[in-house]
């Protein structure tokens, strides 16, 4: 069985090479068994060769889609870190510092983009005044926050407004420093934060 | 006009009121130590004995801490006090009081010695304590207290506690510091506790995420209830009125903070008394006959200390302030007698603890080291436990505003939002939760 298999293989050879030995005796034909093997084997290499080019083509799909998503990903991730944005506040005071005001426009903006956003703002205070006077502060302040991001025509009911007082404080030290980073409102996305669009 | 009249009706009420106060040497218009002269504290002695030294111990801690008297202490054996006292040392020794201690069976003999008349004035009988039931030690205090109303004509001080927050949790105190015991759950974050007027219950805040609502705890079974409509909003700064049905309290919530007032027993009624507008109003403490509130407002811009009824109406300023000048004012608590209020104002951008007269309204400044704050008044009218930094962390300490005497009750973590009960009596001390 060796010989003709040698010989179908050397025909098959020629044969590809083109038809310059057209003169040659036709070859027997191959026994069915053997011609087929070899078929096979070419489809066989052929359909690797196909899926691993579909694979290929998939995964540059895929990578591009993934790109894609990553960057939709950090786009919203992006946007995400703009509503939660910290504001501060000066000592006592719940008004809205002209620093902080671009930083609310940014939410409000965001909000007016994605209907379905709901978020919570917190208002901290730092720890002078009394433990219960602070917790009105924070919700004053907090308060004011809402009340801006109103006025620049966000419903009110998407955004719920809480106070915690000087019960949590980002820097628990007795300084100026500690005090004016702890005079704050945080922002916290409630619902519709998977979705996020970036305002046009 | 509304003054004297208002006086007047507190007194009525506290001569009728409880816990065995001798209404007929202080005359309750006037502030609690009238019969009392700064200076001129009579010289007391605890008389040696055989045994019983812990209660012994217990009785001259507690008579020492009441600030009334000046603590004799004997350097040497004085003589049994078996028998016949010789009443003729002790007055050489310049003591106008002695008290003694004996064992009669499973009783205790507690007897106040007039040194000058040379005779026994007063005695009472305790159960024989055992050591470490901190129930005994109430015992004892209240024999303490006893002794210092025999002599003063009002009682002592020790038979009472404090409750606090530490940490996340509400704990309470013995007034001489002991039997530390957590009374709130682990698991929760506890603000502002204020006791009931009975001593038995509670009220507290369940803080949650910027949310909380006011429980009240019955401490001696740990049997808790919800303040209706207290579910929503932020709900703390609560006090019981003298009654012990109304609550007046605080609530946060979109659009300001206010002062509603709810009926805890029937667990109704609801009623908001502040309307602030542009304005937050907080922090009530009720008067000693329920028929006023004093709060804080910042009506005016800073945070003072205002007083209304307990209806809403006839709001007005209570503490006098100079716009721009004077500091923020905070927390006011209410005198037992309803003669005072005490409250902490800023100075200099630290807080301290003020005193004013609720007649006249004037008003003096208590300390001035440190950072004190969030003043609470003892039974007596006179003591004041507040929070202060002046040793660095924040602890629990307790003055006496006729000497200025001060001590500290120490606690291992920093103590905030103290609550002084009212005397407690044997049926409130008698179980633990």
């Amino acid at each position: 069985m060796r010989i003709p298999l040698m010989m179908i293989t050397a025909a098959l050879v020629v044969a590809a090479c083109g038809g310059q030995q057209a003169e040659q005796p036709a070859p027997q034909p191959a026994p069915p068994p053997v011609d087929s093997t070899a078929i096979k084997e070419r489809m066989r290499q052929d359909s690797i060769a196909a899926a691993e080019r579909a694979r290929a083509e998939a995964e540059a799909r895929a990578r591009a889609e993934a790109e894609a998503r990553a960057a939709a990903e950090r786009a919203r991730a992006a946007l995400r870190a703009e509503l939660a944005l910290m504001i501060n506040f000066e000592f006592d005071k719940s008004a809205v510092m002209p620093g902080d005001m671009a930083n609310l426009d940014r939410k409000a903006a965001i909000l007016n983009a994605n209907a379905g956003l709901r978020i919570r703002v917190a208002g901290h205070a730092d720890e002078r005044g009394s433990d219960e006077y602070n917790f009105a502060l924070g919700n004053r302040r907090a308060e004011a926050a809402k009340r801006y991001l109103a006025n620049k025509g966000i419903d009110g009911s998407r955004i719920e407004v809480v106070s915690f007082g000087e019960e949590r404080p980002v820097d628990p030290a007795s300084t100026e420093a500690a005090w004016a980073k702890n005079r704050r409102a945080e922002f916290e996305i409630l619902a519709g934060g998977d979705a996020l669009v970036a305002p046009r | 006009m509304k003054g004297p009249l208002l006086t007047a009706v507190i007194g009525l009420a506290l001569v009728s009121g409880v816990e065995g106060q001798d209404t007929t040497s202080v005359d309750r218009g006037v502030r609690v130590g009238i019969t009392y002269s700064p200076g001129v504290r009579p010289r007391i002695v605890m008389l040696p004995g055989p045994g019983l030294d812990s209660v012994r111990a217990v009785l001259h801690r507690d008579l020492d801490h009441s600030d009334r008297f000046e603590m004799l202490l004997l350097t040497g054996e004085a003589g049994p006090t078996n028998g016949e006292l010789n009443y003729a040392l002790y007055r050489a020794l310049g003591a106008a009081f002695g008290v003694d201690v004996s064992a009669a069976g499973e009783a205790v003999n507690v007897r106040l010695h007039d040194l000058v008349g040379g005779r026994i004035r007063n005695q009472l009988t305790l159960p024989l304590p055992s050591l470490d039931d901190p129930d005994a030690r109430m015992a004892i205090h209240r024999a303490a207290d006893e002794v210092v109303r025999w002599v003063t004509g009002t009682p002592g001080i020790a038979a009472s506690r404090l409750l606090f927050v530490s940490g996340r949790r509400v704990y309470r105190v013995d007034a001489d510091g002991a039997d530390l015991t957590p009374v709130t759950p682990e698991d929760e974050t506890a603000l502002s506790p204020a006791w009931a007027p009975d001593g038995q219950r509670m009220v507290y805040t369940r803080f949650g995420e910027g949310t909380g609502e006011l429980i009240v705890q019955t401490l001696t079974t740990g049997a808790r209830l919800t303040v209706p409509t207290t579910g929503s909003g932020l709900n703390y700064a609560a006090s019981f009125a003298a009654d012990g049905r109304s609550l007046a309290f605080t609530r946060t919530a979109e659009g300001g903070t206010e002062i509603y007032s709810a009926n805890v027993a029937e667990l109704c009624c609801v009623r908001r008394l502040t309307v602030g507008r542009f304005a937050d109003n907080l922090s009530p403490t009720y008067s000693p006959d329920g028929r006023r509130l004093a709060f804080v407002s910042t009506r005016a811009g800073p945070a003072q200390i205002y007083v209304m009824s307990a209806d809403g109406t006839d709001q007005e300023l209570f503490a006098p302030f100079d716009y721009g000048v004077t500091g923020s004012s905070y927390a006011p608590d209410w005198s037992p007698d309803g003669a005072l209020i005490t409250f902490h104002r800023d100075v200099a951008g630290s807080p301290q603890i003020f005193v004013m007269e609720a007649g006249t309204r004037r008003v003096r400044q208590l300390t001035s080291a440190g950072r004190n704050e969030d003043p609470t008044w003892a039974p007596d009218g006179r003591h004041i436990a507040f929070i202060s930094d002046r040793t660095g962390r924040r602890q629990l300490w307790l003055v006496d505003t006729e000497s200025g005497r001060i001590r500290q009750i120490h606690t291992p973590g920093i103590a905030r939002l103290p609550a002084w009960s009212r005397r407690l009596s044997a049926a409130v001390t008698g179980a633990n939760p």
